[in-house]
């Protein structure tokens, strides 16, 4: 138990500096609008007086670093300032949306992962072969389509033509999980498919690596069968990277959701920090993407932790 | 894994020089040939685009709005009665410009930050990589987005974006490959004779380390064209009334109950463009990994 709280601590600590350069960067956004940040989080028809409170309330008056900690200070009490168009908090605009661009995520992380692993399990086990360079060639066409277009193509085909999904929106999967379902589908499909193309080609040449080592020969020589090496020792030897190429794609696919969700409308953070860019609402732009990139830095030290819990060599060094 | 060469051709090769080599690679990697000749072709339709263009990219024909493919419009018209063909060839130099751009910043960022990173070391490698690391959790779009708008949007700010977006990941190579040479012999060798570390630098670890980015350049102009259409597509990019393959996109996008025709082409233009820089890539890791090559 000692052991693992030690490994916890030293993640942890790991993880630490890049949250503080994260934050920093995103704090560090409102810096690269050209002119005072006073007057662009103001808006347009600001006062010349709630001009000077914003400049005063965060700081703008005092040195960099001062700022960043006023920032840091009110974000880590959830305090996200703003909307310049709405007015409503930023943390409550991010809440409210949230749960739509994590649904479609998780949603094409799992279908991903079911079609784009063995995928590449299949190939690799056949390299060589018509299947293999099948799989090789999709997976090179899958990397290349853009998204947002097969995203149309999708719900031309099936929500308009033969109205098997609805086109746009998005239902709760608390209150309406079918609803959810049948809505998030094609927005997953879409979402999904880069990420199946990079999988698929992770896992056959990380597969591949290890069944051409020197001790499956010996393994083949022992009598073992092809299904015995695959799984006792071929898979178990990529898991630990498995997981880890798994939760890389979190920000493929938060990135991949922003096109995605303007494409059926899904009323996501994605279409929030666009449409927030466009329009100028820096403070809505900066929360959206400190979710994220807490999101998937928090994603990857649990991905971290579970390896070195998986690995006895992790966990010992 | 497509080479079989003849026994002679081994033996010739070395003799014939430089053009027969890459006659002799072109024979052999005939997806190369194929994505050097469609990249080839882009940047000429790029160039010529006021010549070989039917109609002037703006012109409007009030009277032909959302038409079907025809005989005076090959591709149809778009909603406000612009030719689609026109408009996909004038959107092409827009695509290439902001895909070099993007990745030419990159490199301008990434390469020199990786390379100091790299020789320095020590804690300044320690903080410089966990920073490297910080941005590299960001979603890649979502912080282009981001930027752009901090920005003020427009092709050339997108771009920008994008290239610093990507620029982390190419200061992790480099970084990466710095750290391998930096411990190779003859740098050793090479400081023993009195050499300067600029020297070191750009005669031995640069050109040592630099390989794996030539790779990484190309395949990151696939993934600069692709943030590039998605930008045009939420119109953070390319402003209308320039062409662009993501604008165009985006306008059928509008009325794709009324004529969805008018996606295909601009998605097609992508998606080949996308998957020739892509296999001009994974080409050149073949020719250029020297474990890959069997002479």
């Amino acid at each position: 138990m000692h052991k693992l709280w030690r490994l916890l601590g030293r993640r942890l600590l790991q993880f630490l500096p890049i949250l503080v350069f994260a934050t920093f960067v995103v704090f560090g956004l409102l810096q690269l609008v050209p002119g005072d940040p006073a007057l662009a989080l103001a808006g347009d028809y600001a006062s010349a007086q709630r001009i000077a409170e914003i400049r005063h309330e965060y700081g703008f008056d005092q040195p960099l670093i001062v700022q960043y900690g006023i920032w840091l200070w009110h974000a880590a009490h959830g305090n996200l300032g703003l909307s310049l168009f709405s007015s409503e908090p930023v943390t409550q605009l991010i809440w409210d949306r949230l749960p739509n661009t994590m649904f479609v995520a998780v949603y094409a992380l799992i279908v991903a992962s079911a079609i784009g692993i063995p995928l590449g399990v299949l190939a690799a086990t056949r390299s060589g072969t018509k299947l293999d360079g099948f799989v090789t060639s999709t997976a090179s066409m899958g990397v290349a389509l853009p998204s947002f277009w097969l995203a149309m193509i999708l719900a031309l085909q099936f929500s308009l033509y033969r109205h098997w999904f609805p086109t746009t929106g998005s239902a709760y999967f608390f209150t309406d999980p079918v609803g959810a379902i049948s809505h998030a589908t094609l927005p997953a499909i879409a979402l999904a498919v880069s990420v199946v193309a990079t999988l698929a080609r992770q896992v056959r040449s990380d597969l591949l690596e290890v069944l051409n080592q020197q001790y499956m020969r010996t393994l083949r020589a022992k009598g073992l069968s092809n299904g015995a090496i695959l799984w006792k020792h071929g898979l178990r030897n990529v898991s630990a990277t498995l997981l880890t190429l798994v939760g890389l794609q979190v920000n493929r696919l938060f990135s991949g959701a922003v096109v995605i969700e303007a494409v059926f409308a899904i009323p996501g953070v994605g279409s929030l920090v666009s449409y927030s860019a466009i329009n100028k609402d820096f403070p809505v732009v900066q929360g959206v993407v400190l979710v994220l990139v807490l999101i998937v830095i928090s994603v990857n030290l649990l991905v971290d932790i579970i390896t070195a819990l998986l690995d006895p060599r992790v966990a010992a060094a | 894994m497509t080479t079989i060469v003849q026994k002679p051709a081994l033996v010739i090769a070395p003799r014939r020089g430089r053009a027969a080599r890459f006659l002799r690679w072109m024979r052999s990697d005939i997806r190369a040939v194929l994505s050097i000749g469609f990249l080839l072709a882009l940047l000429l339709i790029s160039i010529l685009a006021p010549v070989i263009a039917p109609y002037p990219p703006n012109d409007q024909n009030v009277s032909l709005l959302l038409a079907p493919p025809s005989a005076g419009h090959w591709l149809g018209t778009d909603d406000l009665g612009r030719d689609v063909l026109s408009r996909l060839i004038y959107g092409a130099p827009n695509s290439l410009y902001a895909s070099f751009l993007a990745v030419f910043v990159a490199v301008l960022l990434g390469v020199p930050v990786g390379l100091l990173v790299g020789f320095v070391g020590g804690w300044f490698d320690e903080i410089s990589s966990r920073f490297i690391d910080a941005l590299l959790s960001f979603p890649p779009i979502v912080l282009a987005i981001a930027v752009t708008g901090a920005l003020g949007i427009g092709l050339t700010n997108a771009m920008l974006a994008v290239g610093f977006v990507f620029a982390p990941f190419l200061a992790r190579l480099v970084r990466a490959q710095t750290l391998v040479v930096k411990s190779a012999l003859y740098v050793d060798a090479s400081r023993g004779f009195g050499a300067s570390t600029p020297h070191i630098i750009w005669r031995h670890i640069l050109p040592n380390a630099i390989q794996p980015v030539i790779v990484q350049v190309t395949l990151a102009l696939a993934v600069a064209l692709l943030a590039e259409a998605a930008l045009s597509f939420l119109s953070l990019g390319v402003q209308p009334p320039a062409a662009s393959w993501g604008g165009m996109l985006a306008r059928a996008y509008n009325y794709i109950e009324i004529a969805p025709e008018q996606m295909y082409a601009p998605g097609m233009a992508i998606l080949l463009t996308a998957l020739a820089f892509n296999a001009l890539g994974e080409s050149m890791r073949v020719a250029l990994d020297p474990t890959m090559k069997r002479r």
